[in-house]
């Protein structure tokens, strides 16, 4: 491989805690449930890989509010991106939704809501796997910078960035830790 | 680990790690095949041309319908009812081809080499899909990915290939996939259809099927390959058949009850296979199948979706 090891990001701020991360998680499932008065023929599927998890976590919430066990299925938008060959071997690893998401009203989650391009590449992969009633997005940082007209339904944080900042959702399942942090590249 | 190669031309260049990115990918891309809407926009704007100078069934259908169900146009090119039977050269014409800007061409020639000729000639990816006894590696993709399901793993398994092992590409790109991935290989065969160089690629040899098939994991049976036999290797079919056919009565003597019989087809029923073990519980002939359609789409994929200017 040819592309030089980037630089390591420098954490800039730190935007969510631990409990911050996990109220706004609670409020987000009531949030749900409000808008859609119950939990009848809800579904939530996460966006790989974060977006799972954070999937998991409001089905979970639902179900200590309202008693319904939600399905909870898995989105690989790989295959629908826009940019396939220019950011290096496409690495797939599946779409897993073991519901049919006909006549239900689908939950997308994701981490963070950025260009909006990947949301775009979602609804198109949901379509294809059938016709729900309606489609709704959750994601726990809103960082801007949109280049599509997709706006979310429910948000964790509210976040103004620069372009040259990344945002890092750090989740227990993945990295050991629930945080989310502002990180920017070392000066060179 | 990314896919950084132009072309998919053989088993023996690959590693362990290109080849696990290649069966994972195809693994994930299984999911497609039960949906309702068959077809996902990756490679849309694409072109595949599929350019067969030899018959082929499987591998022609299956690399239409993953190029299809991937969104890529599919061009089919056949030796027969083209420019071939005016005299054109194979060079000639897959430059003629290339001068079309496909960005895929998949390649089956009755000459070893020929996948690695346009590779160095055109600037397309090319995907070998038989060339002549050298190598298929496609088709040993499909088999590990259907050895991988049934069986969970790689490692340690043992795997008979059985037949005429002479003149099979597959078994040559099998045996190569299979002991980078920690498998061991007995070959076995009547002696004239065992060809020298196996054991220098990490095979055993015997010959004897009931030796071979005692304690084995998968027995792999190849077709007996009369087309391309210039006489005298076997003394007749009926004779093969009966040392070197299996039948349910052999599985049941000499095999272990958690065998998977696989064959990469056309099968030859009643020489090499009986039909009470082609459509038997121990075979996964069909499965092989299916799962050839996933593994050519997940080769189309990253050869079409390597990054421009990525590696060689």
């Amino acid at each position: 491989m040819s592309s030089p090891a980037p630089r390591r990001p420098r954490e800039k701020a730190q935007v969510l805690d631990e409990t911050a991360l996990d109220r706004a998680l609670t409020r987000i499932a009531h949030e749900i449930l409000e808008k859609n008065g119950g939990a009848k023929d809800l579904a939530f599927v996460g966006l790989r890989t974060r977006g799972v998890s954070l999937a998991h976590r409001l089905a979970a919430k639902i179900a200590q509010i309202d008693g319904t066990a939600l399905p909870v299925g898995t989105l690989d938008i790989t295959l629908y991106r826009d940019d396939l060959g220019m950011r290096g071997t496409p690495v797939i690893r599946g779409t897993d939704i073991p519901f049919s998401i006909k006549d239900k009203t689908v939950v997308l989650v994701d981490d963070v809501l950025f260009t909006g391009r990947t949301i775009r590449a979602a609804l198109d992969a949901i379509i294809d796997l059938g016709r729900p009633t309606s489609i709704q997005l959750a994601c726990l940082v809103d960082r801007g910078h949109r280049e599509l007209p997709i706006r979310p339904d429910y948000v964790g944080k509210n976040l103004p960035t620069s372009r040259r900042e990344t945002v890092a959702v750090r989740l227990r399942e993945h990295d050991g830790e629930d945080r989310v942090v502002i990180e920017e590249p070392e000066e060179a | 680990m990314g896919w950084t190669r132009k072309d998919l031309l053989s088993m023996r260049e690959l590693d362990a790690a290109e080849i696990t990115l290649l069966v994972d990918t195809a693994a994930s891309l299984q999911e497609i095949a039960s949906r309702d809407i068959k077809k996902v926009p990756a490679l849309r704007g694409k072109t595949v041309v599929n350019l067969f100078y030899e018959a082929s069934t499987r591998t022609r259908t299956s690399f239409e319908i993953a190029g299809k169900w991937l969104s890529a146009d599919v061009i089919n090119f056949s030796a027969s009812g083209s420019s071939t039977s005016k005299g054109e050269s194979f060079i000639d014409t897959a430059k003629n081809i290339a001068a079309m800007s496909p960005d895929v061409v998949v390649v089956r020639h009755s000459s070893a080499g020929a996948a690695d000729l346009l590779a160095r000639t055109l600037p397309c990816a090319i995907v070998n899909a038989g060339d002549g006894a050298h190598e298929h590696p496609t088709q040993a993709l499909l088999d590990l990915l259907t050895i991988r399901e049934k069986k969970g793993h790689f490692e340690g398994l043992h795997v008979a290939i059985v037949g005429d092992v002479a003149h099979s590409r597959v078994a040559r790109s099998d045996i190569h996939g299979m002991r980078k991935l920690g498998m061991t290989v007995t070959v076995a065969g009547p002696p004239t259809l065992i060809p020298p160089f196996v054991q220098e690629l990490g095979a055993k040899v015997s010959y004897r099927l009931e030796d071979a098939i005692g304690d084995v994991d998968v027995i792999m049976m190849l077709r007996l390959q009369q087309e391309r036999m210039t006489g005298g290797l076997i003394p007749s079919t009926r004779e093969y058949a009966r040392f070197w056919g299996l039948t349910l009565d052999k599985l049941a003597r000499h095999a272990r009850s958690d065998v998977l019989i696989m064959h990469p087809g056309p099968v030859n029923r009643g020489i090499e296979l009986s039909p009470e073990v082609a459509d038997g519980p121990y075979s996964v002939i069909l499965d092989q199948v299916s799962r050839g359609v996933a593994v050519r789409m997940g080769v189309l994929l990253l050869l079409a979706g390597r990054k421009e200017g990525d590696g060689a």
